[in-house]
């Protein structure tokens, strides 16, 4: 068989441990359960299931087959072919989770590098090395400010996607959390600080924002936010877009307790919306509660400089019902990917990789309100989305536009009922002149 | 035999960076504008290249050898599924795509969830869980939605024998329940008396590995599904361990409601050194309606859809429809093996396990407590060294290491002294299995200091884990 060696010499290998046939490794299992096969189809060889493949990839169009502006998180972005290069190392992608450190130094050590990097575009003092996701992430930062102050409510804007709300809601449901949503200002976009304020009990243990948020807009209060939030002894977690920390200060340096974010656009594709990167990382005093792997710089027995997973007592493989997280197979390739994306980046390009998409969405903006009946909706300042008014229905729209392999822009309705013909844009470096040309033309054509 | 590469390769902040003026941007809000210089270095590609390459050859992966970590099913990783996930095809497309433009991924998840339901004997299965402890942080989450449904709130228990992974209960009280464990029987297995007696109408799961981390299989299971089951509890099927008995029996005609699979351990999809994984979970009928958003429809006209009408449902547990590259891959791995080769794969995995077993077991010179049938892998004891000579299960694992290859599972199960848990897989060749056997073996009769002092041709020698967690340092700012 293809990836079984064995299987041409059983019958030797049952003599040599004294059995007659393979049934004799399965009398353990009670005759009423035992099954001959399963129905399934009969294997294919690699050649025709690559064939099949190629048929069934032809049902799908890329991002390069349409243009594609659909903002609300996951975004096409430029992926280098020393990335792609990198990850295809099999002694990367086929390793384990590193147990035996002195096997792993070469992961270890691009893991350490990762968290060092992500610390730096984020401000904190420390990072794991990989959550699920960002959606997974928010999640976890929730249950860690409750670990942290023992205060059972969490406050997160209006303004987030559902299925954060929603994921949210059931990592907090166990521990019996309460989700409080902060409105966000109907002119601005950006989050209500006077509804915070009302609803920033002393009961709060952690509050949320996303910076850029989800309109896209750049929530700028923030040192104000950060005041109240202390005040009221409760955490400071913020959402960041790695894209915008080129250009933007980091969140540690307004205050945040604990940042995450979603890592997938350093360096992987967009794979239908997963494999992802769940980006974690706080402050140094509030280390030992923090959820998932985090490697560690040590030494040797000989005094060398040697790298290990570190703080393993709080996981689960070791303190069991008492872990921090659940936390075992986590993103870690993933986080390999990101690792090569910012050292191949450096500061200077991905500074001007966060100007990029700035000036890019910023163009497209001005080039879409410039149509009759496409209005913008809100006030803020933007990154690299934003939300605009359609003449009509934007599911009507996006139904036309993608006749003309164009994907249009999130609409909005369904989540929030205010923001009626709205739609949610996204744009990145990848999308070219003629691209936003080409999509211009479209949506003046519908 | 594997010789890893010894680099003493500097940290990237190290290399030699070129320095950049930068102009700082001032479009944004005033209040946000950076002012400070990101701490990234400038390198060339050049640079960038040879570090990730030295530090790769100082990594041990399947690809180097075998790989026998318990309860892990490291098998070989066929390079076809990696080069179909990596077409542009599949790999660049968007979430939220017109679902008329992704109907080829559709299909993929759809007929995905028909076979994995076909291989476990559940109903309905659910693609969105990225890890295996994420599935089963799933299965509490439906386990709940279920009893709420019945209205029966009480129900706060969950049951998990001694022999059961980590993630179990961990993943149980991250879902706000109370644990009970219970001890296994002379035979290593569930003792039913004790099951018996701790089942109540407080329980609401008994989570069970089967077979379990000793890889012995529970006989019993049909009578432990009716104790459960005449509880009023659901019974979970923790999956780490299918690639024992897939084609031989399956999960959902044991009487389990909920089942987690690991794609990254029996369908072969890589690990990345701890992920990308994929955890889907499959239910029964009294559960489906309780899964997660979007569920994969198939409408007359024989195009795919996502369906977010289903009243009942928990909602989601992760962004979009999980681990897609994941689960690609898996089709594809599924696709080439089909009925036999799962089959096949199953029993030679079993055969491996039980030559690699008695040969090491006959000689003496480990023990294997408990039942002697084991299935795709088995637990050691090295307590007859530390007895005779004070060497640890780490000690022969480290030493493992110096003959380049790759240690099982260390002290786990926790039941089992000084326990070396063992999985070699089906995807090994006799010739590996009987180095692996001979270096056991020869390790057995090592001198203890030669052991203690193990690894010596590694890149560094033994770690010291203790200072890594008293004085963490997690980054290259705190060195």
């Amino acid at each position: 068989m293809k990836f079984i060696p064995n299987s041409s010499i059983k019958k030797g290998l049952l003599k040599e441990i004294n059995l007659e046939n393979i049934d004799a490794l399965f009398s353990d299992i009670p005759k009423k359960i035992k099954i001959d096969e399963l129905a399934l189809n009969e294997g294919l060889s690699q050649q025709e299931i690559e064939q099949k493949m190629r048929k069934i990839a032809q049902e799908n169009k890329t991002c390069n087959e349409l243009s594609c502006f659909t903002g609300g998180g996951i975004k096409p972005h430029y992926i280098p072919s020393v990335v792609k290069s990198i990850i295809s190392r099999a002694e990367f992608f086929t390793a384990y989770t590193p147990y035996q450190s002195e096997a792993s130094q070469g992961f270890l050590q691009t893991m350490f590098e990762y968290q060092s990097m992500i610390a730096e575009i984020t401000g904190m003092d420390v990072a794991n090395c990989s959550l699920y996701d960002g959606v997974t992430a928010l999640s976890e930062a929730a249950l860690m400010c409750s670990r942290v102050n023992r205060k059972k409510e969490f406050l997160i804007p209006e303004n987030i996607s559902w299925e954060k709300k929603s994921v949210l809601k059931n990592y907090l449901k166990g521990p019996d959390i309460k989700i409080t949503e902060v409105s966000y200002d109907r002119k601005t976009g950006k989050i209500d600080t006077g509804d915070l304020k009302k609803k920033l009990t002393s009961d709060v243990s952690g509050v949320y924002i996303e910076n850029p948020n989800f309109f896209g807009i750049f929530e700028d209060d923030v040192d104000e936010i950060n005041k109240i939030v202390k005040k009221a002894g409760a955490l400071f977690v913020v959402s960041i877009d790695p894209f915008s920390t080129g250009i933007v200060r980091t969140p540690g340096e307004y205050g945040a307790d604990i940042v995450i974010g979603e890592g997938k656009s350093l360096g992987l594709p967009m794979d239908f919306g997963g494999s992802t990167l769940g980006i974690f990382a706080c402050k140094k005093e509030f280390l030992r509660r923090m959820p998932g792997r985090i490697i560690g710089l040590t030494n040797d027995s000989a005094g060398k400089k040697a790298f290990c997973m570190a703080l393993q007592t709080r996981e689960q493989h070791i303190r069991r019902g008492r872990a921090t997280s659940n936390i075992c197979t986590n993103e870690g390739l993933c986080a390999l990917a990101a690792c090569v994306y910012l050292s191949w980046l450096g500061e200077k390009n991905l500074s001007n990789l966060s100007k990029k998409n700035f000036e890019n969405a910023h163009n497209l903006f001005e080039k879409i309100c410039s149509i009759k009946g496409f209005e913008p909706v809100f006030k803020g300042d933007y990154f690299n989305e934003f939300v605009i008014e359609c003449p009509s229905d934007s599911l009507k729209i996006n139904n036309k536009l993608i006749k003309n392999n164009v994907q249009g822009g999130l609409p909005l309705e369904k989540i929030f009922p205010d923001l009626k013909n709205c739609m949610l844009f996204g744009v990145t470096e990848l999308h070219l002149k003629e691209d936003i040309e080409k999509f211009i033309n479209s949506l003046k054509e519908v | 035999m594997y010789r890893s590469a010894k680099y003493e390769e500097p940290l990237l902040k190290d290399l030699e960076s070129s320095k950049e003026k930068i102009k700082f941007f001032d479009k944004v809000p005033k209040s946000l504008k950076r002012k400070k210089k990101l701490n990234l270095p400038n390198l060339d590609e050049t640079q960038v290249v040879r570090h990730f390459h030295r530090l790769s050859q100082m990594n041990y992966g399947i690809d180097n050898g075998i790989y026998p970590l318990g309860s892990c099913t490291m098998k070989y990783n066929p390079r076809i599924c990696e080069e179909i996930a990596n077409w542009d095809k599949f790999a660049n497309t968007h979430p939220n795509q017109d679902l008329s433009t992704v109907q080829g991924n559709l299909k993929i998840m759809f007929e995905l969830e028909r076979m994995l339901c076909e291989i476990t004997g559940m109903d309905y299965f659910c693609l969105q869980p990225a890890a295996g402890a994420h599935g089963e942080f799933l299965g509490m989450l439906l386990t709940r939605a279920f009893h709420e449904k019945n209205n029966e709130e009480k129900r706060n228990e969950i049951i998990i024998p001694d022999t059961a992974h980590g993630t179990n209960p961990a993943s149980a009280t991250m879902a706000g329940y109370n644990l009970t464990e219970i001890p296994s029987n002379k035979n290593g297995t569930v003792d039913l008396d004790i099951l018996e007696k701790t089942l109540s109408d407080k329980t609401a799961c008994f989570m069970l590995t089967n077979p379990n981390t000793l890889g012995i299989f529970e006989s019993d299971i049909l009578g432990i599904s009716k104790m459960v089951h005449n509880a009023g509890a659901l019974l979970y099927y923790d999956g780490a361990n299918m690639n024992a008995i897939m084609g031989k029996a399956k999960p959902g005609d044991m009487g389990f409601d909920i089942v987690h699979l690991n794609l990254h351990k029996t369908f072969s999809t890589p690990h990345g050194g701890g992920g990308p994984g994929s955890g889907p979970v499959g239910v029964n009928i009294k559960l489906e309606k309780f899964l997660p958003v979007p569920r994969i429809g198939k409408k007359q006209d024989g195009t795919y859809t996502f369906d977010y009408d289903a009243p009942d449902s928990i909602g989601k547990i992760k962004g979009s429809y999980g681990n897609f590259s994941v689960l690609l891959k898996a089709y594809v791995y599924i696709s080439l093996m089909g009925k036999e080769g799962l089959k096949q794969a199953s029993e030679i995995a079993v055969l491996n396990s039980n030559y690699l077993k008695k040969k090491i077991v006959e000689t003496g010179k480990y023990e294997m407590p408990y039942k002697d049938i084991r299935k795709h892998e088995f637990v050691i004891s090295c307590e007859k060294l530390r007895k005779e000579k004070n060497v640890r299960a780490m000690d022969v694992a480290k030493r493992l290491l110096d003959y380049g290859l790759h240690p099982p599972t260390v002290y786990f199960p926790l039941i089992v002294k000084e326990a070396l848990m063992i999985e070699p897989t089906e995807t090994e060749s006799k010739k590996d299995l009987d180095k692996y056997i001979e270096i056991l073996l020869k390790i057995a009769d090592e001198k203890q200091e030669i052991l203690k002092n193990a690894p010596v041709n590694t890149p560094i020698k033994r770690v010291d884990e203790v200072s890594a967690t008293k004085n963490p340092i997690l980054t290259w700012d705190m060195i």
